[in-house]
């Protein structure tokens, strides 16, 4: 199981870097693809069997899914694979790259001296007891949420349409 | 099952989130912009469930829920908001989209 | 039958609502069914009501009808409720059946306006407004009502508000008004916090048993609650800012400046009369207001030039005689007098208004002259509005109304000499004023050519109330013709009857040979001045200034403005540069400086922003962990 974990995670920080370092958009959304797939493996290590299943169903399904059809309506050709590099300059990355390794050490810092976690239970958390706990103390969040997912249905809806002037 | 090491998926969530915002400040195309968005939000969402499998409680995987409905509810609202860009810039660069500018 | 009250005042309002919101989008002939309709149909309510209260009268002689509590905070809880009685039943007839009147005429008058719909949201609004005046059963209520109509007469007093002039009239007559309704709030207060409830038969019932006659709080409730009626009815010293609220159209100046509005006053004075008995000090001076206001107002009348004007003055100078009568607690008289003046008051102005619209809007009586063969049903209808207004005896509405004030006043004895004094002499005046008016319009030559003579929805309001003003004077007599009292019988179950116990101030027939004889003798000298011997402007008085000085409506306006406007608008000026205000202006320009460095930041590139974020991000982390 820890083999898994590790592969998984080093298969998922590989393609992520690849994802966000392509010029081809289809060649990062696959990337992306896998790398979310190898997400999903690192999640049923953890013992969140639920958690993986819907990172699979929703994230590389649905999500991945919605950035082809938007990549095919906007047709990105070649030229714009060559824009993309043109974009990509070695200077741009000091910046961020920067940023980021701060951000990095100090996250590492506080991983690190985080107490020690109540003995970590080996079995895994099935759906029965996410579910329970969903629709139990978090019935409001549930409510929540799907308010929210309406609100990006009405507001996906009301962009999407074409320009009445 | 040899329990995993919650500081170890709890740096992995780092190393993602940090990827994905490398991703957010480098790239100038919009789609990669979301792209990198979706890779940081589900590096949170790895990162709660961790925090739920080191306590042994389900509630990081109901954020991680949360997480999920939130970022799918991001996403159709981003792609519809790229598609209006396209059509109204006629590019994706979103150095372009600058008519916000003080 | 009864319990259909609410609908009287509810049916304007709706009326109101839909030509508020939908009104801009409706055709022209749906707005006018909507406007008069809405009002047509309350006064036929009214008028079915009022046959149901007189055939079958409720128990009391008053039908209450509460709709809902409209608040209910530490014992104070005035509700939302009618009061039906002969009082309020009066009112009611009048504001809904001349309302009726002067909306239909409006519909020909305004025909051409691109307000038309807002004039009529306005009215409908003024109708509702004070129905609810009229009608409520508490002070609250009451006062609700009271600053409904002051909002709609500054609206529509404003209506062309293109006109700067206009706008200042409206001004004006708001911030006046706003005076005596300040002093009205501050007598409601004292009335509650003394008595515990605003309901007005509660509060009458509880003021006679714990106040004696003449107390300093009664004295103080009544003489603040007479600052309200002041303002409202343009009386001494209050009463600038009516001849100016003639700025609006003319069927405003008949609805609200002439008939209704202006009349609440005395209705507020008449209502709660049980305080003034109690205040016999505030009743007296009352009585010297209406006398005072009736001589000034009378006099500025005769030296105006504006047709509208005149009537103006001729109606603060009427309400003046419904305050005399108050004063002298001649209660009935003084609503019979509201009554007819009310109908020969909207005629006038009506009658006015038809002449203005065919002259092209001319206002000045100077340049009118001739019109009796141009229009005659205007100026039949009008001669029939001035002979009521200057109470040609027997044959008039307003002959009645007056004579019972009059009558009231000679009986008193002793007591009664000023009043009757004044308004025998104010009577002179009236006659004098009015037919000068007539002789300049309507006689001598024609100095402006008449468009075409108004139609049907003008002439019908003034046929109609034409005949009120002559009919609507007998349903009370005096003793010597006929004496008939169904008035007085009415709304006896509400006002006292005036006791007439003192002796007379001198024989009967003295007393008729002045009443008939001195409004005949005006007339006699307005028909040797204006029509036999016809002048030029200074005709009649040959004394320039005072001319003037009554022209100006005795100087009220330039001490006003001496006193109060200018050393506040002196000090205003003086503050506008004081201290306070620097340290203002550094933070002001302070924040003015931010902004321009700030604004740096706004660079509109979303990479920025997001850098912006991450180096947050890092700075807070770093604080925490290095805490």
């Amino acid at each position: 199981m820890t083999v898994i974990f590790y592969l998984s995670a080093i298969i998922a920080v590989a393609a992520t870097f690849l994802a966000i370092t392509r010029t081809n958009a289809v060649h990062a959304l696959l990337y992306l693809a896998v790398s979310l797939l190898a997400v999903a493996m690192v999640l049923f290590t953890l013992g969140a069997p639920f958690a993986a299943a819907l990172e699979i169903v929703i994230y590389a399904g649905a999500i991945v899914v919605l950035f082809v059809f938007v990549v095919m309506m906007l047709n990105q050709g070649t030229a714009t694979i060559r824009r993309e590099r043109a974009y990509l300059t070695p200077s741009m990355w000091i910046v961020p790259g920067l940023l980021t390794l701060v951000l990095f050490a100090e996250l590492v810092c506080v991983v690190a001296w985080v107490p020690e976690a109540a003995g970590a239970p080996a079995e895994a958390i099935g759906p029965k007891a996410v579910g329970m706990a969903l629709f139990g103390p978090y019935a409001i969040a549930v409510e929540m949420a799907s308010l929210l997912l309406l609100a990006g249905l009405i507001g996906a809806f009301h962009l999407g349409r074409r320009d009445e002037e | 099952m040899t329990p995993i090491a919650p500081e170890h998926a709890v740096a992995l969530a780092a190393v993602l989130f940090l990827l994905g915002l490398i991703g957010v400040l480098v790239r100038r195309n919009a789609i990669f912009v979301l792209m990198s968005l979706e890779i940081m939000i589900n590096a949170t969402g790895l990162a709660f469930v961790a925090a739920g499998a080191a306590w042994g409680q389900p509630d990081g995987q109901v954020m991680f829920l949360f997480i999920l409905s939130m970022a799918a509810a991001e996403v159709s609202v981003g792609l519809a908001l790229v598609l209006r860009m396209y059509s109204r810039f006629k590019t994706l660069d979103t150095d372009a989209a600058d008519t916000m500018r003080g | 039958m009864l319990h259909l009250l609410w609908l009287i005042p509810s049916l304007p309002l709706a009326g109101f609502l839909v030509l508020a919101l939908a009104g801009r989008r409706l055709p022209r002939a749906l707005v006018s069914i909507v406007g008069v309709g809405s009002v047509g149909l309350s006064a036929l309510l009214s008028l079915l009501i009022a046959r149901e209260f007189v055939v079958r009268a409720p128990e009391g002689d008053a039908f209450v009808q509460t709709l809902w509590v409209w608040m209910n905070v530490g014992g104070f809880a005035p509700s939302i409720g009618f009061r039906l009685d002969a009082l309020s039943l009066l009112m009611t007839l009048v504001v809904t059946c001349v309302g009726f009147l002067i909306h239909l005429y409006s519909t020909e008058y305004m025909r051409d306006d691109e307000g038309f719909s807002r004039f009529f949201a306005y009215m409908n609004l003024f109708v509702a407004m004070m129905l609810a005046l009229v009608l409520a059963d508490n002070l609250v209520l009451l006062y609700l009502g009271w600053e409904g109509v002051g909002l709609c007469s500054y609206l529509l007093i404003g209506f062309w508000s293109r006109d700067p002039a206009n706008d200042a009239a409206a001004r004006k007559a708001f911030i006046v008004t706003r005076v005596g309704d300040a002093a009205m709030a501050i007598g409601l207060f004292i009335l509650f916090t003394q008595l515990g409830t605003l309901d007005i038969q509660d509060l009458m019932q509880r003021a006679v048993r714990e106040w004696p006659v003449g107390s300093g709080v009664a004295v103080a409730a009544a003489a603040l609650l007479l600052g309200g009626a002041v303002g409202k009815s343009a009386q001494l010293p209050l009463q600038t800012w009516l001849p100016d609220a003639m700025a609006g159209p003319t069927p405003v100046s008949a609805l609200i400046h002439a008939a209704t509005m202006v009349t609440a006053g005395v209705y507020l004075i008449a209502r709660t009369n049980v305080l003034f008995t109690l205040a016999p000090s505030v009743q007296a001076l009352v009585m010297v207001v209406g006398a005072l206001t009736l001589l000034l107002a009378g006099c500025s009348a005769l030296v105006q030039t504006d047709i509208k004007r005149v009537l103006a003055y001729s109606t603060i100078s009427q309400i003046g005689y419904m305050f005399l009568a108050l004063g002298i607690g001649a209660w009935q008289a003084a609503m019979f007098h509201f009554m007819t003046h009310a109908f020969f008051k909207a005629l006038l102005f009506l009658a006015a208004g038809a002449v203005i619209v065919s002259l092209h809007h001319e206002q000045d009586m100077f340049k009118m002259g001739g019109l009796r063969k141009q229009l005659p049903t205007t100026f039949w209808t009008f001669l029939i509005g001035a002979a009521a207004l200057s109470a040609l005896p027997l044959v008039t509405a307003g002959y009645y109304s007056k004579d019972a004030i009059l009558h009231h006043a000679w009986s008193l004895g002793r007591a009664g000499l000023v009043p009757w004094t004044a308004g025998v002499l104010g009577a002179f005046l009236t006659g004098l004023y009015t037919f000068r008016m007539v002789f300049l319009v309507f006689f001598g030559e024609a100095k402006t050519k008449a468009r075409h003579g108004p139609g049907f929805a003008i002439h019908l309001p003034l046929v109609l109330l034409g005949a009120l003003s002559i009919f609507g004077g007998f349903v009370e007599t005096p003793e010597s013709l006929g004496h008939v009292t169904v008035f007085g019988r009415f709304v006896g179950t509400i006002l006292p009857e005036a006791g007439t116990a003192h002796a007379a101030l001198g024989p009967e027939w003295l007393f008729h040979a002045a009443a008939v004889g001195l409004p005949l003798l005006g007339i006699a000298l307005a028909c040797w001045f204006y029509l036999l011997r016809p002048r030029t402007e200074t005709a009649g008085l040959g004394l320039d200034s005072l001319r003037r000085f009554w022209f100006s409506g005795w100087g009220f306006d330039w001490v006003y403005d001496l006193l109060f406007v200018k050393p506040f608008v002196t000090i205003a000026r003086l503050n506008r540069s004081d201290a306070v205000d620097w340290f203002y202006r550094v933070v002001a320009d302070l924040s003015v400086g931010l902004h321009l460095v700030l604004r740096l930041t706004q660079s509109g590139r979303l990479r920025r922003y997001a850098s912006g974020i991450a180096l947050g991000a890092a700075i807070i982390l770093a604080i925490v962990e290095l805490r």
